[in-house]
Order: C-alpha cells, then structure tokens, then sequence
C-alpha cells in the first residue's frame, strides 16, 4: 500500500456482526493521526452523556503516519469515553499493537456496539473475524494470549489485545493486555470492552508501506539519522539500562513520592534500596524486550522463582516491571521486599486491572480501615495491613469477584468508594482518575488536575517541578510550561511517537520524517498549531461531558505533607486552574 | 571470502524487528512483506526470541529440489536465485525445515536472504552479524 494510504478506518459493529471500511483522508490530512484523528471519531461516534459501559460508547483505537516506518513510533492510541472517569478515556500501548493496526492496513479502528455473545475479533488485513469467546469467558489474560496464539495466524506479526476477568466484572478500572507484558492501562478500557462482550481482538499484519520510488534515498537518510539518535546519543539510554525503574530511588531521596497513601513523602532507605531499579535488575531482571521497531528495549521483564509445593515444586515466573507498578504495588502498599511488588503485579496483570488505580485503592483502603472508617465487615474478614502481600493478593480477588457492597464500590475506583464510605480528604484521585506516583510540587498535581486524560504522561508536571527546584518561579510560568507540554504531546501522539523518544523526535527531523514517505506542507508552526486544536478538541469533549474546573476535588492530604518544594497551599492551587481556565478561554466554566 | 548471516546470539535478540524492517526498507517498503529474515517470540516473549533467516547450509536441499534451476548453491556456501528462470513452484520453501524461505506474494516468488548485511547494521544489540562463511559460528536457529 502506499504511504499516503494510511487513512482507512475499520468500522466494526459487535451488535450486527458488520464491518465497514471507509477512507477518511479528510480526517488523516489534518490531524495526522493516533490522538488527533481518534478525539475527531470520538466526537463523531459518542453521544453526549451516554453510558459508558452501553452498547453506544465506542472503542477507538488510531496508528500514526510515522507508524512502522520510523524507530519508536510504536504506540497505538485508544480512545473511549472512561467508565473509571465519566469522561475522556485515552490510554496507549505499544507491543506489537501499532505495527500491526497499520501493516493489517489500517489507520483507525472504531469498535461499536455490543455482542450478545462473548467473542473475540480476528483481523488478518482486510479479512476481518467474528469469532465465538465463550470458551474463553472468566479465563485470566495471560491464558487468553497463550490460548489465541495458537489457534490464530500471524505469529511474529500480530498483536493481541485481550481482557482478564475484570473487565468482564466492569471493574471500572480494568486494563486491556497486549502481548502479556503490555497495557492499554489507564481508565477502563478493559471494562468496556467487558460491556462489549469482546474478550480479545487479535490483528496481523499482512501488508507494507511502499515509500514513493523519488523518495527512497531521502527516506533511508531521514530513517538513519533518527535511528542513529535513538541508539548512539543519550536521548534514550535511561530507558535501555535500568529502564522506568530507575529514578525511584532518586525521586525518593528528594521526597517526591507518595509513601503509603502519602503518610509521608519518603520511603524509609532501606525500602527505597530494596525497592530501587537498580535492586530489581540487580537481584530480578532476567530479560529486557522491546516493542516493534524501537531498539531501545525499556521493557523489563524480571524472573521469580518460587517454591510453591514442598517437595521441590519450584516456579518460575516471568513479570514485567516499570517504575509505576513498583510505586503502586510497593511503595502505595508499604511493600517491604521487591519479590512482593512482582508477587502483585503478577496478580493485577492476570485479574487485568490498571496497576496505578489498584495500588491507590488499596491504600485508601488500608488508611480508611485503620482509622476505623471501614470494618472486617466491609472487607469480608481482611484485616488490611501495609506490606501484607497476601492480604492485598486476596483483597484484589475479591475487587474481581465482589461478594459484598464494599467491594462492588472498590471497583467503581476511590473517589466512587470514599464518597460511599468516607476518607474523602486521603483519597488520592484527580478529576476521577487515580493519582500516579509524583509528589513532586505544584506542576505534577497541575498536571493531574488540568491533563485531558488526569495522567502524569498529559504534560509530565512532575518533571517541571524537579526542573524548577531551587529556582524561584510563578505559576504563570508553571501553568504555561504545562500547557506548553500537553499541547505538543498531542502531536507525538498523533504521529505516534512513544513520548519516551521525545527528544528524538524534534520539530525539524518530525517534519523531515514526514516528507520523506511524501507527506508534505508540515511546518514547525502548523504542527505546534494542531496540538494545540487537538488538546482543544479533546477539552471540548471533557466540557461537553461535565468536566468542570470549579468544582475539581482537591484531596486535603496533598497539602499535609511537603514536597521538595516545601508545603503546596490550596489556595495558589485554585489560582493555577483558574488561570489555566482563562488560558483555554474557559473563563466561563470557573463561576 | 564467502560470507553470510547468522544469529550470533539469539539470547540478546530484544524482540524489536529492526531487522526485518531494514530488509524490506532496501525495496522501498516500510514493513516485512519483502523480508527474508523473521523474529518471533519461541511461544511467549518469556521463553525468547526465534530468529529465522537463511543459514546457508551445506549442499542446500532447497537448491536440490528446484525445477528449473533458477536456485542454485553459491559458490563457497548459500544459495543464489535468478528471478528470471524462477516459476514459483515454491518445493524451495517446503524443503527448507528452517522456514527461511519467505514468499513474495506480489510476484508468487520465493524471498531468499542475500547476504548483504544490511540488517546487521540495524541490530544494535549485535543478535545478528555478518560472518564469513568458513568460520564455524554457533547454533544459527535455536
């Protein structure tokens, strides 16, 4: 196929069994693709105010021009109205996920509808599958993957994305998996697709992209400069050593971390060595992968090896670790040996939930349950205690299977759960979202607040903060550099580039990249222009939906525990979103 | 010297397709559909990588069985095909039990490694090298 045609868009109905295919020229022209394209779908298929878990809300998921033809530009976006949120749903994957939506020949893909019956996609290029899932209703992600990559095609250069038993229970914060160690993690893509029916969408890729024959020498040069950016300067070489893991210690060492649900800012040292990316690869790390087309390798998969049975019986299993699962699991839950963080994330991995979202639960949980505002009743006999693994590992079961009204909250997230039960004031969620690990400043909340998705990855505030210690700053100055960021990751996300090569991928060589495979007339100032529509667009969709900068909760608890940039006050904080507000022209939705 | 490809070290393949993408980039495609080299996980990414490509053996059973001659063993080791004379019977591909003989669907031909090392220059983690073909090199297909 040719470069140029990367603007199909699969339209799949689950309720009547139908495909549709559809150029959509007018849609990859402006807004590139991945991010920009998927929030244009999304208003074109999402109704204002439906359900999310409804047969109406639909499943997106967009690739970018960049796609498979340059190094790192390995992600897939998926959108979708959150059910965790009642709002913007974006989250993205890499794996095999993006190489295979394009090389199938796909720009785009709108899932809609819902399946009376269980089943699971097979797309092999333009030959698309409905195929029965009964068989594999209630069976946990890895088994679904290991079960569909036998009876599908494709091996080597497919992708397949599945769901585990939470999002079949619409655990409201259920992941999907893709190729075992990878993750559409963050707001509930998992659960609707569970409202779908659809327990797995496998894609293979059967095609490639021709680069036009007067631009192939050009494309070889472009491809070799950015190659020899990713593997031979430093832009990315953190992520190859000791992968995300290895600025815990550090962030650690200057307070800048939730410590139990953010008792403190500071994991005692012996926990933060223990729990450091340098203990993990030290003691754990067995094998580091990567998605497709990136050399670098941040993928980091660790090795446990267990006695399970006497006798002998040893297990061995392999678990991906990042920073964030370590800080959920370990740090959020008082973890106090590395083993139990993968012991857990294994678990949530299995059972399909979003890490992040779990470990603050459980920590609100183990708060609220100490201070007496939940009892054993609640919690079907657990006694929650920081660094029981085994009690969190049960606890985690029981979100999935619900035997009473405290868990069917649980899995509604904890800004639902605390304002059921109480201990709304340490209940760490932004805009409905679960907060990530930073406890950085004033940006990295900022950034949870005002992000389009409530992600640390919206405009990385923790980042502005660590860079702005020790300086003297306003939160003009903050507020701006957020903005700044968030717009500009639109367009990474468009083309789409992991933002882990965003350094990479500068203005100059975006525009030389895109020329090269004949995509032609990108400026500089255009595509800082379109990151700004699409963060728009996507604010409008959030707006349209009831998102409201006057009333965003603000957990107390943020403002009782320093950060390296001392105490945050509520009150400089309203003034922040306010300004943000006036920036965006909302100056409206904050009376 | 003769000299080929061979997976030096399957053990530090990472997974992440440079190579395959460097073999159809020499035709112009952004993809694999004109690559005669593969990696693929050994049933799970926990259990690694296979890599599969051309390994040049001795006295080849895929040249062995071709009708026309348009396969012929290379002088020195590997396999040579002329375009031209090729019918695409593909009894190359099913004599060969490493499957790395890849087919060209466009041309219904069958896509033979050529030994040019292109790949190699794309394999940071050096799982794939260039070797000459009289050095004994270790297991090529794990």
């Amino acid at each position: 196929m040719k470069a140029q045609a990367r603007n199909r868009v699969l339209y799949i109905d689950l309720t009547k069994k139908d495909i549709e295919i559809v150029e959509r020229e007018d849609l990859f022209d402006d807004y590139l693709g991945g991010s920009g394209v998927a929030i244009k779908l999304l208003d074109e298929e999402c109704e204002p105010g439906i359900d999310p878990l409804s047969a109406s809300n639909p499943i997106i998921f967009a690739v970018g021009p960049l796609t498979a033809l340059y190094p790192s530009a390995s992600k897939t976006v998926a959108m979708f109205k959150s059910p965790l949120t009642g709002n913007l749903g974006e989250s993205h994957c890499g794996g095999r996920s993006a190489m295979a939506i394009k090389l199938a020949g796909y720009g785009a893909m709108v899932i809609k509808g819902s399946s009376d019956l269980p089943v699971y996609l097979a797309i092999h290029g333009d030959a698309v599958h409905f195929r029965d899932a009964s068989s594999i209703w209630g069976v946990e992600a890895q088994t679904v993957g290991r079960i569909l990559r036998e009876v599908e095609e494709g091996a080597g250069v497919r992708t397949i994305i599945r769901i585990g038993r939470a999002g079949e229970k619409l655990v409201r914060y259920a992941c999907a998996v893709c190729e075992t160690y990878r993750h559409f993690g963050r707001l509930g893509l998992g659960a609707v697709m569970g409202s779908k029916k659809l327990k797995a969408v496998v894609i293979s890729a059967d095609k490639s992209v021709e680069i036009p024959e007067e631009k192939r020498r050009e494309y070889k040069k472009v491809y070799d400069e950015i190659h020899d950016v990713v593997v031979k300067t430093d832009a990315m070489e953190k992520y190859h050593d000791l992968g995300t893991s290895g600025k815990i210690y550090d962030l650690n060492k200057i307070g800048g971390m939730a410590y139990k649900n953010l008792e403190s800012s500071r994991a005692p040292e012996e926990i933060a060595r223990e729990l450091s990316g340098e203990n993990f690869a030290e003691k754990l790390l067995s094998k580091r992968v990567s998605c497709s087309h990136c050399p670098i390798g941040c993928v980091h998969l660790a090795s446990l090896r267990e006695l399970y049975a006497p006798g002998y019986y040893f297990k061995t299993t392999t678990i991906p670790y990042d920073n964030e699962p370590i800080w959920a699991t370990g740090f959020m839950l008082g973890m106090k040996q590395a083993e139990d963080c993968l012991r857990l994330i294994d678990i949530v991995d299995k059972i399909g939930m979003d890490v992040i979202s779990t470990g603050v639960l459980l920590a609100w949980a183990t708060e609220a349950y100490a201070k007496g505002v939940i009892t054993k009743e609640h919690t079907d006999g657990l006694e929650l205690t920081w660094g029981d693994v085994q009690v969190y590992s049960e606890a985690i079961n029981k979100i999935v299977q619900m035997p009473n009204e405290f868990y069917q909250n649980l899995a509604q997230g904890v800004e639902h759960a605390s304002r059921v039960y109480g201990g709304q004031d340490y209940a760490l969620a932004f805009g409905g979202n679960e907060m990530p690990e930073y406890h950085t400043g004033i940006a990295c909340y900022l950034n949870n607040l005002t992000g389009a998705r409530h992600s640390h990855l919206d405009s990385a505030g923790y980042d502005i903060d660590q860079k702005l210690m020790g300086k003297d700053f306003g939160i003009e100055e903050v507020v701006e550099a957020l903005l700044k960021e968030e717009e500009w990751r639109q367009i990474l996300s468009s083309l789409v580039i992991c933002f882990f090569a965003r350094k990479v991928y500068t203005p100059d060589r975006i525009i030389s990249a895109l020329n090269a495979i004949g995509i032609e007339n990108w400026t500089a100032e255009r595509l800082e222009e379109l990151g700004r529509v699409i963060h728009r667009a996507k604010m409008d969709f959030k707006f349209r939906e009831g998102f409201s900068l006057a009333t965003l909760r603000i957990p107390r608890r943020i403002f009782e525990v320093p950060t390296p940039h001392g105490f945050l006050k509520e009150a400089e904080m309203r003034k922040a979103i306010e300004l943000y507000g006036r920036i965006i022209g909302r100056e409206v939705e904050l009376r | 010297m003769v000299k080929k490809l061979a997976a030096l070290d399957v053990d530090k393949c990472i997974g992440c397709m440079e190579c395959m993408f460097a073999c159809s980039r020499r035709v112009g495609r952004g993809g694999f559909e004109k690559s005669a080299i593969r990696v693929r996980s050994a049933g799970g990414i926990e259990r690694g990588f296979v890599i599969i490509v051309c390994r040049a053996c001795e006295n080849p059973p895929c040249a062995r069985v071709c009708p026309t001659g348009a396969l012929r063993e290379r002088k020195g080791g590997g396999v040579i095909l002329a375009d031209d004379t090729c019918i695409g019977c593909g009894f190359c591909a099913q004599s060969c039990i490493l499957g790395a003989i890849f087919w060209d669907y466009e041309k219904d031909k069958p896509i033979l490694c050529k030994y040019c090392g292109e790949c190699e220059e794309y394999c940071v983690h050096n799982a794939i090298g260039i070797v000459e073909l009289t050095v004994e090199e270790p297991g090529v297909r794990k």
